[in-house]
């Protein structure tokens, strides 16, 4: 396939996704010919290859206008580096920082190599996700002194906020450096949430490791549930019941709408606006209760499985949730109508929080946050895998990158999700819900791409030839996203940071791993 | 005219919630010692103080839900409070990180006595799918005395609340019935 006017040898790996292995030097050379066409960096991680006869690696997920690309780049055993590549998307700099944390390799050249992941709990001379780690080497508590950038001047001050937060979200550090009530810079610490999810991975059989996959980040279980098993079906090269594949969008499509009621809600609570908190709540709730009725299970924890679904739909069960379908997409617009009116909602969402378009670009917005920022993705829309490819999915999109315009697209998305469920339904193909994995013989690899509700979620995983989990990145959106709610605090109020945090709704979970 | 709109719906939708559900007793982790005067002047009206250890957010979900018309927990008593200084007690999910650690410790110390802990879901429970590890001491027990374990991947609004009234009410964990 050919980006710019060379041809990078990528191969077909699954639907809309291409791999390749970088020769020495092509790894700059590719990632500027993608920015020149308008493409983004999706994710980055390393790998412990030495196991394999190699020494370790580095993988770069990009989107380019033709799918997925995946490619890695080999380093040597000694002294691992590659060169940065934040200096052509900004977005790469946590993503580098983690990959140091965690395997020791390094960015050469990067202009930010303070640590990311790793706080007191390991050595900065110890890496977690090197084959030969040994967890009986550490535990050291050292006293975890992070620099932040520091703004001073005449009337400054800083407002340290986290990793224990007043309401419930998950932990992390916020540092405001403010002057009176407005904000002139705001900086994040996370990997609060770190867990060792990514070595967790290591070893286990496929289909625990789908569990696994889908508490990564548990809001966006169905996503990585059904990104995981893409990956695994890819690697094995083995084929799902067309049945099986129809009921993962469904899963997928009732997750997003129970995800944007609940911050719909909260977004008019964050306002003083309870009524929307109620409101939005209750059919949230009513949602999950009727999924919970047919699916055995409120968030559907476990429905996704390698090689198809663990639960099925009735006839009876599709009329149901056809008619409430109906019912919520009708209270719905009745209640975008009242927030429509509010005039102090809308006072506090619009000019809130604002993430230009061409900022949103440069720094690599994405997901629902990006559609919100006018950029023009969705991988439901543009690069759909089955059944999305005959479902002609519209995308939402907004330009003016505030709070109102992320409230916006989560309403325009909770329509076209309605529509889809209704949809889903109808055409559901009979047959099997399940099929055998083809059995492995050897070392094999795929990567599954699914259109969480908060964005792209993107699993690649490894199997080693005896059939267990050799390694497994899965990716957040919130990866590329957290930057940019940095950004988009710049200029606003103190109290308007709640609101706008929620309006962006990011995992900490999916980050920290 | 929003206003208008608004009683409208409030109106048309009428009362959701529903009753309140019965302590589960057998959730204790011990047999509590609590003085039945401490009970009296509780009640069950408790202030809780949510703790995220490391949750992958699944159990924040049903946290978030419970606080819904549906389950009207502030009419039973029960309120959601901004710090640890305000709480009786502390609900806190997932497997306890290394990077959490101190913060937990730090944030019951700083939770008056009397206190009660309610670790929430499996992996507050047990350490769940993700252990112990590198990054991960595993159960809140670990870390911090509890008092009531709820288990569940995650926990259903009514087992939670269920543990939530466990913590606080007399009976015993053996009379459960």
């Amino acid at each position: 396939m050919n980006i710019g006017d060379h041809d990078w040898n990528l191969k077909p790996l699954g639907k809309h996704v291409w791999r390749g292995r970088l020769e020495p030097g092509q790894l700059l050379a590719l990632t500027r010919a993608i920015k020149e066409e308008g493409g983004q960096l999706i994710a980055l991680w390393g790998s412990d290859d030495r196991h394999l006869g190699g020494g370790f690696g580095l993988h770069v997920v990009m989107l380019t206008s033709q799918g997925l690309v995946w490619v890695n780049k080999v380093l040597p055993a000694q002294a691992p580096t590659y060169p940065d590549l934040a200096h052509i998307f900004p977005q790469a700099d946590r993503m580098q920082r983690a990959t140091f944390d965690l395997l020791g390799i390094r960015a050469e050249g990067a202009v930010d190599d303070r640590k990311w992941l790793r706080h007191g709990a390991w050595p900065a001379t110890v890496f977690p996700l090197r084959k030969d780690f040994d967890p009986r080497s550490l535990a050291t508590h050292d006293t975890d002194a992070y620099p932040f950038i520091r703004v001073e001047g005449e009337g400054v001050h800083e407002i340290p906020v986290g990793p224990i937060h007043a309401g419930t979200i998950e932990p992390g550090h916020f540092r405001f450096s403010i002057i009176g009530e407005r904000v002139l810079k705001l900086e994040e610490r996370l990997g609060y949430t770190h867990k060792g999810t990514e070595k967790r991975f290591e070893g286990m059989d496929l289909a625990t490791g789908g569990k696994l996959a889908g508490r990564v980040s548990g809001d966006s279980h169905s996503a990585y549930a059904w990104a995981y098993c893409m990956a695994v079906e890819t690697a094995t090269a083995s084929q799902v019941p067309e049945r099986a594949v129809w009921l993962r969008a469904l899963f997928l499509e009732i997750e997003r709408i129970a995800n944007h009621l609940g911050d719909l809600g909260y977004l008019g609570n964050d306002v003083a606006l309870s009524f929307g908190f109620m409101q939005f709540w209750r059919l949230k709730e009513d949602w999950l209760r009727l999924t919970a009725k047919l699916f055995g299970h409120r968030y559907l924890f476990d429905c996704i499985v390698p090689g198809g679904v663990a639960v099925d739909i009735a006839d009876s069960g599709k009329t149901e949730l056809a008619a409430e379908a109906d019912r919520i997409e009708a209270e719905v617009n009745s209640l975008k109508a009242i927030y429509d009116e509010h005039a102090t909602l809308q006072d506090r969402f619009a000019n809130t929080g604002i993430c230009k378009p061409d900022l949103a670009a440069r720094l690599g917005l994405t997901g629902l946050a990006g559609r919100a920022s006018a950029q023009a993705w969705d991988a439901r829309a543009q690069f759909p895998q089955a059944p999305y490819d005959k479902l002609d999915v519209s995308m939402a999109t907004q330009r003016s990158g505030d709070v109102l315009a992320r409230a916006e697209v989560r309403f325009a998305e909770v329509t076209e999700s309605l529509r889809l469920v209704r949809e889903l339904l109808k055409r559901l193909p009979a047959g099997a819900l399940h099929a055998q994995l083809a059995p492995v013989s050897t070392v094999c690899e795929g990567l599954g791409w699914v259109e969480g509700w908060r964005g792209e979620v993107v699993v690649a995983v490894r199997i080693g030839a005896d059939s267990r989990l050799d390694r497994v990145h899965p990716h957040d959106p919130s990866w590329q996203n957290w930057p940019l709610l940095e950004v988009g605090m710049l200029g606003n109020i103190v109290p308007d940071f709640p609101l706008i945090n929620k309006s962006f709704n990011l995992s900490y979970s999916g980050q920290d791993l | 005219m929003a206003t208008h709109l608004i009683l409208q719906k409030i109106f048309k939708t009428g009362f959701v919630s529903e009753p309140a559900p019965q302590a589960d007793l057998a959730l204790r982790t011990h047999e509590q010692s609590l003085h039945a005067d401490i009970l009296k002047v509780f009640g069950q009206a408790v202030a809780i103080r949510h703790v995220d250890a490391g949750s992958c957010n699944g159990c924040e979900l049903e946290i978030h839900a419970i606080n819904g018309p549906h389950y009207n927990i502030e009419g039973m008593g029960v309120k959601f409070v901004a710090s640890p200084r305000h709480a009786d007690v502390l609900l806190v999910t997932g497997p306890v990180t290394r990077n959490l650690e101190v913060a937990l410790k730090r944030t019951y110390d700083a939770t008056p006595e009397p206190k009660w802990v309610v670790a929430m879901g499996d992996c507050g429970c047990t350490g769940g799918m993700f252990g112990e590890s590198y990054a991960s001491c595993g159960r809140v027990s670990n870390v911090i005395p509890v008092d009531v374990e709820v288990p569940g991947c995650p926990p259903t609004p009514i087992a939670l609340l269920q543990g939530i009234l466990a913590a606080v009410s007399k009976g015993s964990k053996n009379t459960a019935p």
